[in-house]
């Protein structure tokens, strides 16, 4: 509390009573017109509060006598935008990639409209960027089990892998070990041949001959004879420096014996046809693109 | 500074319990004097190069505006005179920023607010304004007496009038406004025609309404409230500022009004320098925070001293230093040099040569390389290690040029450019539209015998095959940490 209200000797004015450490404040007096200015404020406060959605309550709240809702403003400008868009997506879907390639404008407005569709739906699993994670294929990277032109990539976003549609892309690798196909010295045999097609950390292990002839008689079908892979069951390239489910001799046996095979959504069920051939330009724009 | 004698404040006489002061309304007497006349003229000055100077023509050529100065901000470039620059150039504008506040400093710690009494446009408009209202209204005791005065038919269409004109000066000030961010013969016309884009009406309208509300009404308030300047500029002054000052030694003790020679001062106490006043304040309280140091009061003193017949420059420009020292008869030079003056001289000058040297050196080639954050690097099926560059090239020139973009400092290291579908090389030709940004994506594949752990530097030079201007970007290569 104010206590020591007193007039200062030197400039005539009162203070306002406070003081710290012998300091003490003038009171002096702000212009009218900023009383004026702050009622102002308040009523403007107070019509605001009546007109728009202001009070809490236990169950609810006062909703304001003009009904703003903010989610309608959003809904309003997300039909705005859809409407605005309606022409270029409306042209996506109906023309050629090629013919997409052609209009520079159209392009960008798919290779933006991908971008986004793939961060929303397809990130979570293939990455930012499409750098891919384990048991997610890396698209940037072209290593393609079902093809990488622009064509393949939207077939398969479209109906998905082993989703369960007709037209999904399907395969299936035995169970070599888990349903006795193999004995577990051809298998160990198999992976020994197998690691000799790239440098498998820990070595190529000691009867690569063997395996080699395992590998021939049960896995070239589908992953080829030097297992380049065979994109038309969806073989997976061997011979490489980047396989889905792991590149040491663990991942190798694993696979053989119990394979891992992983599920892709058939995305129609989900996006729009124009938004779909959107997401296979950015994903073909990536750097594996073919 | 309260040594000086205490003088009858024309500024809110207040009642001792409230919070709030009316405005006391000031109605500064016109004076005549060298003071005056230099203010005309900087005022003259100013006002001269503000409405002038978006109408100056400067060729530059097909396909760019002609005019001296422009601010275009929906093209993204700024023209003056012969220099151009880019969204990416606003490091200037800081630099000069930071050179006007330094200036600022430098110019109060010297002369006191030599910028608040002369060149402020509030100061600039608020004397406008008061030569309007003074033309149609009378000087000071007319334009009271009038205010006091009932409505009549005098009163009603002189301060109509003297609105009306305010109103059109300010409109004419809001309409120049715009005229440096649109070329201004075309929007002088598409304004009157109704067609141009409502920004221009909007901004337009919020010049002309800012500029009869702070000249016309507001005025000295702007500085006593608003105004951030007056409430820090006392950290720039000390007692060897150069401001206006009353030489209380000479003045005190005041002979009010009686022609007492030898006996008392100099000061009659006649207030005229209090009526001359802007602000309203009394200069013989000593400097205080609402003076914007314009030196009126000197020519209204002046004139009374000549007709007193005593010695002109009771109000003066002096230092508080000399002040003090010549009460008791000597005199203290002016100093230029001390260390605050010396500290802002060098930081001006450090300004001033690294935005001369910035502003020589400035490329026209511009390369901006943005790495990829996610993935940070690819592998690829044959173990090559992949990272993705966003890459801008900035053409200044009018006409397309290729330019030839390569990498140093990674051993046989690939360069893909996937929009135009380039390469892979290790040098790609990359075509700018004139006057544009280009955007490419640029794809560079290191073999692992040339990678190290992690990262490492790699180089991006660009040479533009027209010119054959060459510029370098620093930028780094990801690859994985490899497991031993």
């Amino acid at each position: 509390m104010p206590t020591k209200i007193e007039k200062d000797d030197v400039t005539g004015q009162m203070t306002t009573g406070h003081e710290w450490d012998g300091l003490q404040e003038l009171n002096r007096p702000v212009p009218r017109w900023w009383l004026y200015t702050w009622a102002a404020c308040c009523v403007w406060a107070l019509i605001w509060c009546v007109l728009y959605p202001s009070l809490p309550g236990i169950t609810g709240y006062y909703h304001g006598l003009i009904g703003y809702y903010q989610r309608d403003a959003v809904d309003a400008d997300v039909a705005k935008v859809t409407a605005q868009r309606a022409g270029a997506m409306d042209k996506i879907k109906a023309l050629s990639f090629a013919d997409i390639r052609k209009d520079p404008q159209l392009l960008a407005v798919a290779e933006t409209a991908g971008r986004i569709t793939f961060a929303e739906n397809c990130q979570p699993c293939h990455g930012a960027g499409g750098g891919g994670n384990p048991g997610y294929p890396a698209l940037a990277a072209g290593n393609w089990l079902w093809g990488g032109t622009l064509e393949d990539i939207q077939r398969t976003v479209t109906f998905g892998i082993r989703s369960g549609q007709d037209d999904a892309r399907n395969s299936q690798m035995p169970r070599f070990g888990a349903d006795a196909i193999l004995k577990p010295a051809e298998i160990q045999a198999v992976a020994d041949y197998v690691s000799t097609l790239w440098g498998v950390p820990g070595g190529t292990g000691t009867n690569p001959a063997e395996g080699k002839r395992v590998f021939a008689e049960n896995c070239a079908v589908c992953h080829g004879e030097t297992g380049q892979g065979n994109r038309e069951v969806g073989g997976a390239k061997l011979a490489a420096h980047t396989h889905l489910h792991g590149d040491d001799r663990a991942a190798i046996l694993a696979q053989i014996n119990n394979p891992k095979m992983g599920v892709m959504p058939n995305w129609n069920a989900r996006l729009d046809a124009a938004k779909i051939k959107s997401v296979a330009i950015y994903v073909h724009s990536l750097g594996g693109g073919e | 500074m309260s040594f000086m004698g205490k003088g009858k404040k024309a500024v809110a006489a207040v009642s001792e319990d409230s919070l709030y002061a009316d405005r006391v309304r000031v109605y500064p007497k016109s004076v005549h004097g060298p003071v005056r006349r230099f203010k005309w003229a900087v005022l003259i000055f100013c006002l001269t190069l503000y409405y002038v100077l978006p109408w100056v023509r400067w060729n530059r050529g097909i396909g760019r505006p002609n005019q001296a100065v422009l601010l275009d901000i929906f093209h993204e470039r700024f023209w003056f005179f012969n220099l151009e620059f880019w969204p990416q150039d606003i490091f200037y504008l800081t630099g000069l920023l930071i050179m006007g506040a330094i200036s600022l400093f430098l110019v109060t710690s010297l002369f006191g607010r030599l910028w608040c009494g002369y060149a402020c446009p509030q100061t600039v408009w608020t004397d406008l304004f008061m030569w309007v209202e003074r033309e149609i209204e009378g000087d000071r005791n007319e334009r009271m007496k009038r205010d006091s005065m009932p409505v009549n038919f005098d009163k009603v269409w002189r301060k109509g009038l003297k609105h009306a004109v305010w109103f059109a000066v300010a409109f004419w000030t809001g309409g120049a406004w715009i005229m440096y961010y649109v070329d201004a013969p075309t929007v002088t016309v598409e304004f009157w025609k109704g067609t141009a884009s409502s920004e221009v009406y909007l901004f337009t309208a919020l010049f002309t309404a800012a500029t009869y509300l702070l000249a016309g009404w507001a005025r000295e308030q702007v500085c006593t409230y608003m105004c951030p300047w007056p409430r820090f500029q006392a950290a720039m002054l000390d007692e060897q500022s150069f401001t206006v000052t009353y030489q209380a030694w000479r003045g005190e003790p005041r002979a009010q009004g009686k022609r007492v020679s030898g006996a008392g001062g100099d000061c009659v106490d006649c207030g005229a320098c209090v009526t001359a006043c802007p602000t309203g304040i009394d200069i013989r309280d000593g400097i205080q925070l609402e003076c914007i140091n314009c030196g009126l009061c000197i020519d209204a003193c002046n004139h009374v001293m000549e007709k007193t017949g005593r010695p002109g420059w009771l109000i003066t420009w002096d230092t508080l230093a000399d002040q003090a020292a010549k009460a008791t008869g000597i005199h203290v030079p002016f100093r230029v040099f001390r260390p605050r003056t010396i500290i802002y001289l060098s930081a001006l000058g450090l300004a001033a040569v690294v935005m001369i040297v910035a502003l020589m050196l400035r490329p026209g080639l511009g390369l901006s390389v943005q790495r990829d954050r996610a993935p940070l690097f690819v592998m690829l099926a044959s173990g090559d290690i992949r990272d993705g560059y966003t890459v801008k090239i900035v053409n200044k020139s009018s006409t397309q040029a290729i330019f030839e973009i390569s990498t140093q400092g990674m051993h046989g290291a690939t360069l893909t450019e996937t929009n135009e579908e380039l390469g892979p090389a290790e040098t790609l030709g990359l075509p700018v539209a004139g006057d544009s940004v280009g955007t490419f994506r640029i794809m560079v594949t290191g073999q692992p015998a040339a990678l190290v752990d992690g990262s490492q530097p790699i180089d991006f030079s660009l040479r533009d095959t027209a010119t054959g201007e060459l510029t370098v970007y620093h930028s780094v290569f990801m690859g994985p940490v490899r497991r031993r």
